[in-house]
Parts: structure tokens; C-alpha cells; sequence
């Protein structure tokens, strides 16, 4: 296999995912099948390659620093999962 | 008489205009498509007939008072639900956004309303845009309108089947890997991916930000012309949107594809491909020829190394973009004493499964360890693949393929095995990495009778002669004029 159960269960945790012990039977299974089809890109000679991050061939444009857009903070506290007043409430960071 | 619903949407704007309908008809008629056909379709996740109404007599004043309502006066339009609607929700197909309402407008939304245009509602997608069927949608199911057993294509499969079952004049989608094209491949609409950086990516949901585009769809090129006019253009909210001026698409369709160069690349017509798909390829290439456009094989030899490339970078890219969904300011929240069971419950109540397969092989190639191996390496094999396409459009105006290997499959057929799913994109993804403008529309139907796409690949920048050339075949054949039942 291309990938063990133990690396999936420390990819999930980087990736702050809990999964359940079928899910990581499951990725296991899934990533390995798919890191072994996509490991036919080893095969390519890329030593003289440079890499493509992005396609753009015109420069990045910039404008003015300035704030644009109107404050919203109702709208935006709105979508919030809890909230206290103009707060937003979050589990204690620090023990 | 033909119904304003199955107007296009050149038709629909201009009865506006030249007031012979007013834009609340056509708003009430839509609406009453949608009543009618939706429950079937399963296109919309969320209506917005009250806003629409509203806009549609905005439009009827303005026309009243003798202004010009804009390219897409009063003309009802659905915009995938990736897309930010000021005050109307904006799920991604997803869980952790279900109850999510932006604050503010996507810059395609609102060049949309600026062009008169009334968005009608939100349009069902793969959660996140991951996805080839929109079976990963979290929300709901949509059904192909040419057949209620068998998928739309993906992501933007309620775009592509609002379309189709004449729900809307046009929809907008967005297309990382294929999924504006597949599912106006699989729904015989029309669709554009425009080339990376044509049209703004500010207010759109991220998936992969190096590879996403807006793109429309509609029944007839000439429709997807002019909307892609209103929507392309610089914008100071995103600083990857090109300054590049805005060419009047429209004006390129002068019906001739006379004197054209078009390459055929011969890693798309491969074994294993569904006949009925090859035949159709082939008789639509054999007009072009007959309109007199010049017609050559050519090769791309890295084609083989796209899935696993795109997979890659894409996966690498959503690792990041998704981090984002925390729990903290917006969305979906698992409530738990610690600050990291929070987040690691938050994002495993939220997340579908195809969303967590991508996040976990992103996360993997960009990790100590196999960043060279995966993901560097894969930014090295997308150089050669963009050199590929560079080689081939130095001799070639166009390249012409198939969209996908087949017709629209069935709904479960794919879902088992998710490599499967992948290969559905193997004609689409190239386009993506290479940041190419590429047109999907109707060449045939299969013995089911269902739809075949054809793809035209363009030069950066050059959707004018992509549309050209779908448009100049449109209007040699008849393909664009059937519809699906009602």
C-alpha cells in the first residue's frame, strides 16, 4: 500500500479532521489506490522542468491601499455560529 | 408560438427592449417553469422569486422611462451556488455553509446586475465544486432533464440542467477541471471556461485558485457571448483578473470558420472511448472541414500525466482554501470545550466525503516528507502539459475534441470508486492547467438519446475564435434546436 493507516490518521490531524475508524479504513484504502495511479509521474524525467504555479503571463496589478467596501458587521455577525453582543463567542483557546 | 421560456436569451432581451414583453412576465413565466419542471430536475437550492420580481420591475420602469436596460435586461438567470449573493444563501453544496448568507456581491454577480440581468436563485453543485456528476452535493440531487436516471455532469450540474429544462435563459458555473463543460456536454447546452484570469474570482467560494474560472452556460453560443461580455474584464478585487480590454464577443460571430487552422489531438480520440461519442467527434470535425476550416492531427504527449496532475495541484490547493472552514466567524459549528475538537468536529460533521478525500490527499503531497514527490513534481508536469498546448496552438488556431468520454452515466454508476469519477475529466482537465479558454456545446446524440459534447480549445485570451468556431457550426447544424422533454 501506498499510504498506512498511521499516516492517514496524522494527515487528518494537520488537516483537523476527526474521522471515524471506517472513514480511515476507507481513506486509507481510496488514497493508496490513487497515490499508486498517480505515481506513474515518477516515471517523467522533470529534473530540467521548472515548476508551474500559476499561468498568468500578465503582472500581478496593483491598485491603492484603500478601504473600498462599506462596514458590515451586522451582516457579517450574522452568519456567525455564536455570537455575544458585536462578539464573536469561541471555545476557551487558553487553558 | 414559442414559450418565453425556451427563448434564448438574445430573444428573450431584446422583446424586452423593444417592449413587446415586460421583464415581470418573463420573471413570472420562469417561475412557473421552475414550479413545473423542478421537482423533476432538482436544478435550484434556493429561490429567490420576491428579489426577482423586484429587479424584474426595476427593469420594466427602467424601459418605461426610456433607458437602456442593459445587455441582459430583465433576461432571468441562475448563478451556481459558489457564487456570492449579497443577502441570498450561499451553501457550496455543503453542510458547513447551509445557513451561510454573504454580505456581499461576487464581482460576476454583480456585473450581472449591472448588465439588467434577474437572478432567479441559486443552482445546485458537487460541495465545493468537487465533483463530476454534482452527486457530492450535499443538498440535494439533480437529475439529467434528457434523463431523470442519469447524472448532469459536474460541478455545475444545476447550471447546466436549469438550462436545459428551460428553467432560465442562461446560468453562470465555474470550471476548475471541466465543470462548466461537462455538464453542458451531458445537459446539450453550451458552456465556456474562459481563460484563466479573463474573469473575476472575487466573492467566488475557492476550490483550486489557480485553476478556478467563472464560466457561462446557454442554449445557444451567441447567448454565452454576449453574458461572458458582461461578466469578463479586470477588477481591483482580484488582482489575478486580467486588465486586458474586454473584446465585443458578440461581434466575432461572423458564422465563417473559413481559412481556420484546427488541430485534432490524437490523445483524445482513444480505445475504450463510448463509439457513439467518436462518431459524433469525428462527423463534427468533418464539417468544420466542409465550412472550410483546415483540419490537422496533432499531438499532446504529456495527456496521459493530467489526471494525476490536476489531482494533485487541485487537491494541494483545496487543502488550503478549505483550512479556512474553522467554525469560528461563519458556518457550521460543533460545539466542544477545547478549541481543536472544535475545529476537528466542525470539519467532520461539515465535510462530505469526496470534500475529506480531497483535503487528506492535498494535505499529503504538500506534507514534509512528499512535497517533492507529489506536489512539486506535479507543478513540474503541468509546465510540460501547458508546453504541449503551446506547441500545438503555435501551428492551430483551435483544437477540437470530445468534452468526455461518454454521455451522461447513471446516478450511482461512479460514486463506488472515486478514481473512476476522476477519469470523467481526463478531456477537460489539460484546459485547466494549461489556463485555456475552451467551448462545450452539442454535436450529436447517442443511441440512448442522450447528448454528445464537443470541445473547442482555444489561445490564451482568444475566446472570440473559440466562440467563432462554435457558433459557425451551430449554425450549420441542428443540434442546439432539440430540446429535452418537458
Amino acid at each position: 500500500m501506498a499510504i498506512t493507516r498511521e499516516e492517514v490518521r496524522r494527515i487528518a490531524a494537520l488537516a483537523r479532521l476527526r474521522l471515524e475508524p471506517a472513514e480511515e479504513e476507507r481513506l486509507t484504502a481510496d488514497l493508496g489506490h490513487i497515490l499508486e495511479a498517480f505515481a506513474r509521474l515518477s516515471t517523467l524525467d522533470t529534473s530540467a522542468v521548472a515548476p508551474t504555479a500559476q499561468v498568468e503571463e500578465d503582472r500581478t496589478a496593483f491598485r491603492d491601499d484603500v478601504v473600498a467596501n462599506p462596514p458590515a458587521s451586522e451582516a457579517l455577525l450574522a452568519n456567525a455560529p455564536a455570537r455575544d453582543g458585536r462578539f464573536f463567542r469561541v471555545p476557551k483557546i487558553i487553558e | 408560438m414559442t414559450a418565453l421560456h425556451a427563448l434564448s436569451l438574445r430573444e428573450a432581451a431584446a422583446r424586452v427592449r423593444r417592449r413587446e414583453v415586460s421583464a415581470t412576465e418573463l420573471v413570472r413565466d420562469a417561475f412557473a417553469r421552475i414550479a413545473a419542471v423542478d421537482g423533476r430536475v432538482g436544478a435550484f437550492l434556493t429561490l429567490d422569486e420576491a428579489g426577482a420580481l423586484a429587479t424584474a420591475a426595476a427593469v420594466d420602469r427602467r424601459v418605461a422611462a426610456g433607458e437602456d436596460p442593459g445587455p441582459l435586461g430583465g433576461v432571468p438567470i441562475g448563478v451556481k451556488d459558489i457564487i456570492c449573493t449579497a443577502g441570498l444563501r450561499t451553501t457550496a453544496g455543503s453542510r458547513i455553509l447551509e445557513r451561510f448568507v454573504p454580505s456581499y456581491d461576487a464581482t460576476v454577480t454583480a456585473r450581472l446586475r449591472r448588465a439588467g440581468a434577474v437572478i432567479v436563485g441559486k443552482l445546485n453543485c458537487d460541495e465545493f465544486a468537487m465533483g463530476s456528476s454534482t452527486e457530492n452535493s450535499a443538498l440535494g440531487t439533480t437529475r439529467n432533464p434528457w434523463d431523470g436516471a442519469r447524472v448532469p455532469g459536474g460541478s455545475s450540474g444545476g447550471s447546466g440542467a436549469a438550462v436545459a429544462a428551460h428553467e432560465c435563459h442562461a446560468a453562470l458555473g465555474t470550471d476548475t477541471g471541466g465543470s462548466v463543460r461537462l455538464p453542458a456536454a451531458f445537459c446539450g447546452v453550451a458552456g465556456l471556461k474562459p481563460t484563466y484570469g479573463r474573469v473575476s474570482r472575487y466573492g467566488v467560494i475557492a476550490y483550486a485558485s489557480s485553476l478556478d474560472q467563472v464560466g457561462p452556460i446557454a442554449r445557444e453560443v451567441a447567448d454565452v457571448a454576449v453574458v461572458l461580455e458582461a461578466i469578463a474584464g479586470h477588477d481591483p478585487a482580484d488582482s489575478t483578473a486580467s486588465p486586458r480590454p474586454v473584446p465585443s464577443y458578440a461581434a466575432a460571430l461572423d458564422g465563417s470558420v473559413r481559412g481556420l487552422r484546427l488541430g485534432l489531438p490524437r490523445e483524445y480520440l482513444v480505445e475504450g472511448m463510448q463509439p457513439d461519442v467518436e462518431r459524433g467527434v469525428r462527423a463534427a470535425v468533418a464539417e468544420l472541414e466542409r465550412l472550410g476550416a483546415a483540419v490537422e492531427p496533432v499531438s499532446l504527449p504529456h495527456t496521459e500525466y493530467a489526471i494525476a496532475t490536476y489531482y494533485l495541484i487541485a487537491t494541494a490547493e483545496a487543502s488550503s482554501n478549505l483550512a479556512r472552514y474553522d467554525g469560528i466567524r461563519y458556518g457550521l459549528r460543533e460545539p466542544r470545550p477545547a478549541l481543536t475538537e472544535m475545529y476537528e468536529a466542525t470539519r467532520a460533521a461539515g465535510f462530505g466525503a469526496e470534500v475529506k478525500r480531497r483535503i487528506m490527499l492535498g494535505t499529503y503531497a504538500l506534507s514534509a516528507g512528499y512535497y517533492d514527490a507529489y506536489y512539486l513534481k506535479a507543478q513540474q508536469v503541468r509546465t510540460l502539459i501547458r508546453r504541449d498546448f503551446q506547441q500545438a496552438l503555435a501551428r492551430c488556431d483551435a483544437l477540437v475534441t470530445p468534452v468526455a468520454p461518454t454521455t451522461a452515466f447513471r446516478l450511482g454508476e461512479k460514486t463506488a470508486d472515486p478514481l473512476t469519477m476522476y477519469l470523467s475529466d481526463i478531456f477537460t482537465i489539460s484546459v485547466n492547467l494549461a489556463g485555456l479558454p475552451a467551448l462545450a456545446l452539442p454535436c450529436g446524440f447517442d443511441g440512448a438519446g442522450l447528448p454528445i459534447g464537443l470541445q473547442v480549445i482555444g489561445r490564451p485570451f482568444d475566446e472570440a475564435t473559440v466562440l467563432r468556431i462554435g457558433h459557425a457550426y451551430e449554425q450549420a447544424t441542428e443540434w442546439h434546436h432539440r430540446s429535452a422533454p418537458p
